[in-house]
């Protein structure tokens, strides 16, 4: 499959269609984490809508310098034009490197599914060799993931077992809860089943029957390194298998990976030129992050508040692509709620990693300085762990901080007993 | 598209100084409170000083009694509506929220007793209210010799340009060029602003420029004294420089401007109030005379935003809140409500030169005394949308956008709760 070309056509130029509306009035880089940390990227106002002026179809890439934009979105979040900045910038990084061909680490790392499935087995095996120095440096000299880039250990155990296990995989509605159809993606799969442990044990508890799905990668990955057709076969594969499971006009899909639920929201549909796919559409429509989620419920009073005490302090830092759903930090005012907790919020960018840039050996020293500000500033807040909603932020921030850091829903599940 | 249901006591519609102001006000009177804008505003833009009244039409010395005066001629001014002694108490609590905020010992200087003149980048003296402390010692009265620094990297500051207009005032100045090793051949005041943070490189800074002063000139340097703590980077230059030291506010990006939003974003943030960017407001629902919810696209579905009392912040003409289209129609873009004050068909709509008094530019939404909406009582009307100003030939933007957000915040909090309503 080449991908719809002829949407591409008409998704692109919708996009570029906004660069008009840029006044040059430098709010994008005031935000952007990476022009501010490298001056390897001239920054979105210039890599964007300006350079966009001089990107023709079928003429050579103008711009190598576009490769170094992370993606993170943050540029077009703040835009008071309306600008579509990141999204301008996806079509270009994505031109630029098929022109360019695709490493083979590209095309490796893009891969989460592939990668847990090897290394699940051989947990103890894998864990010790990707902390295993020289294996790393191996890795780096012939692969280009950098030696340092922090690699998440294996939990040796999947997930979905310990669903099918409880009964969790489509079993009938019953007649009281409402469903949920869980989406928990490749990271609490393979590396953190505990959070989705978690999440189901959470939403039982709030009443509503939870079902798990088989399911594979969102393709998040591959769209941020530029593989935009295999991202599409992969993300349409996925919003098939999550749909089949949505039997009524009430069930909605939750996840816990903030970025990979943004991909089914909004950036498949943006950024691959997917507007169309009817299934994508269904599936992104009715996409709950788990956070939104439970602040919406606890909004309209039907969250369960029967909250312990924890008296801890917690830095909370907002990532990139949660900021991306454009409904504020639903963690916050989840995370007042436990009694004794003092939610410290995070006011730096990003942390760095945004999903697979900063393990890349030649982005990776960016990655570190652009995660320097939030990892000052959760030193200074003296708070013993950072909670944040995306796990490869997190993995950076354990990287960067030598801190523990977990998923906020953590602290909804301790504070219920559960 | 599916849609899901949100519920406020009030939502406040754009994130510059109006609408987070009034966000704050209300989220410290208890309403529950959402701010909504499309992205960042108006603070990264402007230089953050509290400009009350520059211009009546001479240059103002005591915006007091200045204000008084605009109020009693011109009734249909926002700062007749709002009155002056609400303008008083606005200023004062900002003043006090400044400190308790995210920059320990950042403070706000002045009154409207006097108002203070500051160096713009180009060397012209521009009267302000209240003044951040990193400002402060611009006051042209203070200065007797003065040296004005920049670097070549960053290409929107001439500092001898701005040291030629200052003597034109009658202050000896002089420029100096410091050729600084820096990261990259073009920066902007944000990236040096970083690198100020940063104590040691500072030390570097101020024993570079120790060489080029002589002895009992002040410094003037573009506005970009720190983001985390321009209280104590303020003091440490000066103390390692042995005098005294001033910011300059810039083109865009807006150092200051940007403390500015960081102080104001956790003061509503302190209350408990939210705050969503890249929420475009795209549809709103009515009920004859009151809006009921606005929407805005969320990634996936749209979210209704359902409130007893908005507050449209969103600017005019500068930020599209309003806009002109090419039929010469003028909308109000957010909510669709009446303008006043755009010229009648055949009257002059703009004046021959840019800095004239623009007819066009009084456009605002129509409102009552109370910044009402006119055909939406339930909307609040705060800064740059409000008619009858010209706020840059007044120098009165800030002050309009403070006050004004400070009085929609209290109209709403007295209807809300009505025996709790805010002072």
């Amino acid at each position: 499959m080449s991908g719809p070309e002829g949407n591409d056509v008409f998704v692109a130029e919708l996009l570029r269609g906004s660069l008009d509306h840029c006044v040059k009035c430098t709010i994008c880089e005031t935000a952007c984490p990476v022009s501010n940390a490298t001056p390897l990227f001239p920054g979105p106002k210039y890599a964007g809508p300006q350079s966009e002026r001089y990107r023709i179809a079928d003429e050579p890439s103008v711009d190598a310098s576009v490769d170094y934009c992370s993606g993170c979105g943050i540029c077009s979040q703040v835009c008071p034009q309306g600008v579509k900045i990141a999204e301008i910038n996806a079509q270009a990084r994505n031109k630029l490197k098929r022109q360019k061909g695709f490493p083979l680490r590209d095309r490796i790392i893009t891969r989460p599914t592939w990668l847990g499935r090897a290394g699940t087995p051989v947990a103890p095996i894998a864990n010790f060799t990707l902390h295993f120095k020289p294996f790393r440096i191996l890795g780096e000299k012939v692969l280009g993931v950098h030696r340092d880039a922090p690699a998440p250990d294996f939990a040796g155990r999947r997930f979905s077992k310990w669903a099918r296990k409880r009964g969790q995989n489509g079993r009938p509605a019953s007649a009281t809860g409402r469903k949920i159809v869980y989406f928990h993606g490749c990271g609490t799969e393979y590396y953190e089943p505990w959070e989705g442990e978690k999440v189901v044990e959470i939403l039982e508890h709030n009443g509503f029957e939870v079902v798990v799905p088989k399911q594979d990668c969102c393709g998040l990955p591959l769209q941020s390194s530029g593989l935009f057709d295999e991202g599409r076969k992969v993300v349409i594969r996925l919003a098939k298998a999550l749909r089949a499971h949505v039997t009524d006009e009430d069930t909605i899909i939750v996840g816990n990976a903030t970025s990979c639920t943004l991909m089914l929201k909004r950036e498949a549909r943006e950024i691959l030129s997917l507007e169309d796919d009817p299934d994508l559409k269904f599936v992104s429509e009715r996409t709950y992050d788990i956070c939104e989620l439970l602040l919406e419920l606890h909004d309209r009073g039907e969250l369960k508040t029967d909250f312990s005490p924890i008296n801890e302090t917690v830095a909370y830092h907002a990532p990139c692509q949660q900021q991306g759903h454009w409904v504020g930090k639903p963690a916050l005012d989840l995370l007042a709620l436990v009694p004794g907790l003092e939610v410290k919020e995070m006011n730096a960018r990003c942390c760095g990693i945004a999903g697979t840039y900063g393990l890349k050996a030649e982005k990776y020293d960016i990655s570190m300085a652009v995660g320097r500000d939030l990892f000052d500033q959760v030193a200074a807040s003296g708070a013993p762990t950072v909670a944040c909603d995306s796990e490869t932020c997190r993995w950076q921030i354990a990287h960067g901080t030598k801190l523990p850091s977990v998923h906020p829903i953590d602290y909804l599940h301790r504070s219920y007993g559960l | 598209m599916r849609r899901s249901e949100l519920h406020f006591d009030a939502v406040v519609i754009g994130a510059g100084t109006a609408g987070l102001v009034a966000g704050t006000r209300l989220a410290q009177g208890g309403a529950r409170v959402c701010v909504l804008a499309k992205g960042i505003g108006s603070t990264h833009l402007a230089p953050a000083t509290i400009d009350v009244l520059g211009y009546a039409p001479d240059r103002v010395d005591a915006p007091g009694p200045a204000l008084e005066q605009l109020i009693a001629a011109r009734p249909d001014h926002p700062y007749a509506l709002i009155g002056a002694e609400v303008v008083g108490d606005a200023l004062s609590w900002f003043a006090q929220i400044v400190p308790s905020g995210p920059m320990p010992g950042y403070v706000y200087g002045g009154s409207l007793e006097h108002n203070q003149l500051l160096p713009t980048a180009v060397g012209a003296l521009r009267p302000s209210a209240l003044v951040p402390e990193t400002m402060a010692n611009g006051e042209a009265s203070r200065l007797q010799r003065v040296c004005i620094v920049g670097t070549p990297a960053l290409r929107d500051f001439h500092p001898s340009l701005c040291a030629a207009n200052l003597e034109r005032a009658g202050i000896e100045a002089r420029a100096v060029s410091l050729d600084l090793k820096l990261e990259r051949a073009d920066m902007n005041t944000l990236g040096l602003a970083r690198h100020f943070d940063d104590e040691k490189w500072r030390r570097q800074f101020c024993a570079e420029l120790s060489l080029a002063l002589r002895s009992d000139e002040a410094v003037g340097l573009p506005a970009m004294l720190g983001l985390r703590d321009p209280h104590e980077v303020l003091a440490d230059v000066e103390h390692r420089l042995g005098r005294r030291v001033f910011e300059i506010p810039t083109l865009p990006p807006s150092v200051p401007g940007m403390r500015l939003y960081e102080i104001l974003r956790s003061a509503l943030r302190a209350a408990g109030g939210r705050l969503v960017l890249g929420a475009e407001v795209t549809s709103s629902e009515r009920e004859g005379d009151r809006i009921v919810s606005v929407s805005t696209h969320a990634a996936g579905r749209d979210l209704i935003y359902v409130a007893p009392w908005f507050v449209l912040a969103s600017g005019g003409f500068a930020s599209g809140g309003i806009e002109l289209d090419s039929h010469w129609v003028t909308h109000e873009r957010v909510l669709g409500l009446p303008l006043r004050g755009v010229p009648a068909e055949g009257e002059p709509r703009f004046a021959g030169r840019y800095l004239d008094e623009q007819p066009m530019a009084r456009v605002g939404v129509a409102v009552d005394s109370d910044l009402r909406a006119e055909g939406a009582e339930n909307v609040l009307v705060a800064g740059a949308a409000l008619p009858g100003a010209i706020p840059w030939r007044e120098g009165s933007g800030e002050g309009i956008a403070l006050a004004s957000g400070y009085r929609a915040a209290q109209v709403a909090a007295a209807q809300l709760s009505p025996t709790a309503a805010i002072a």
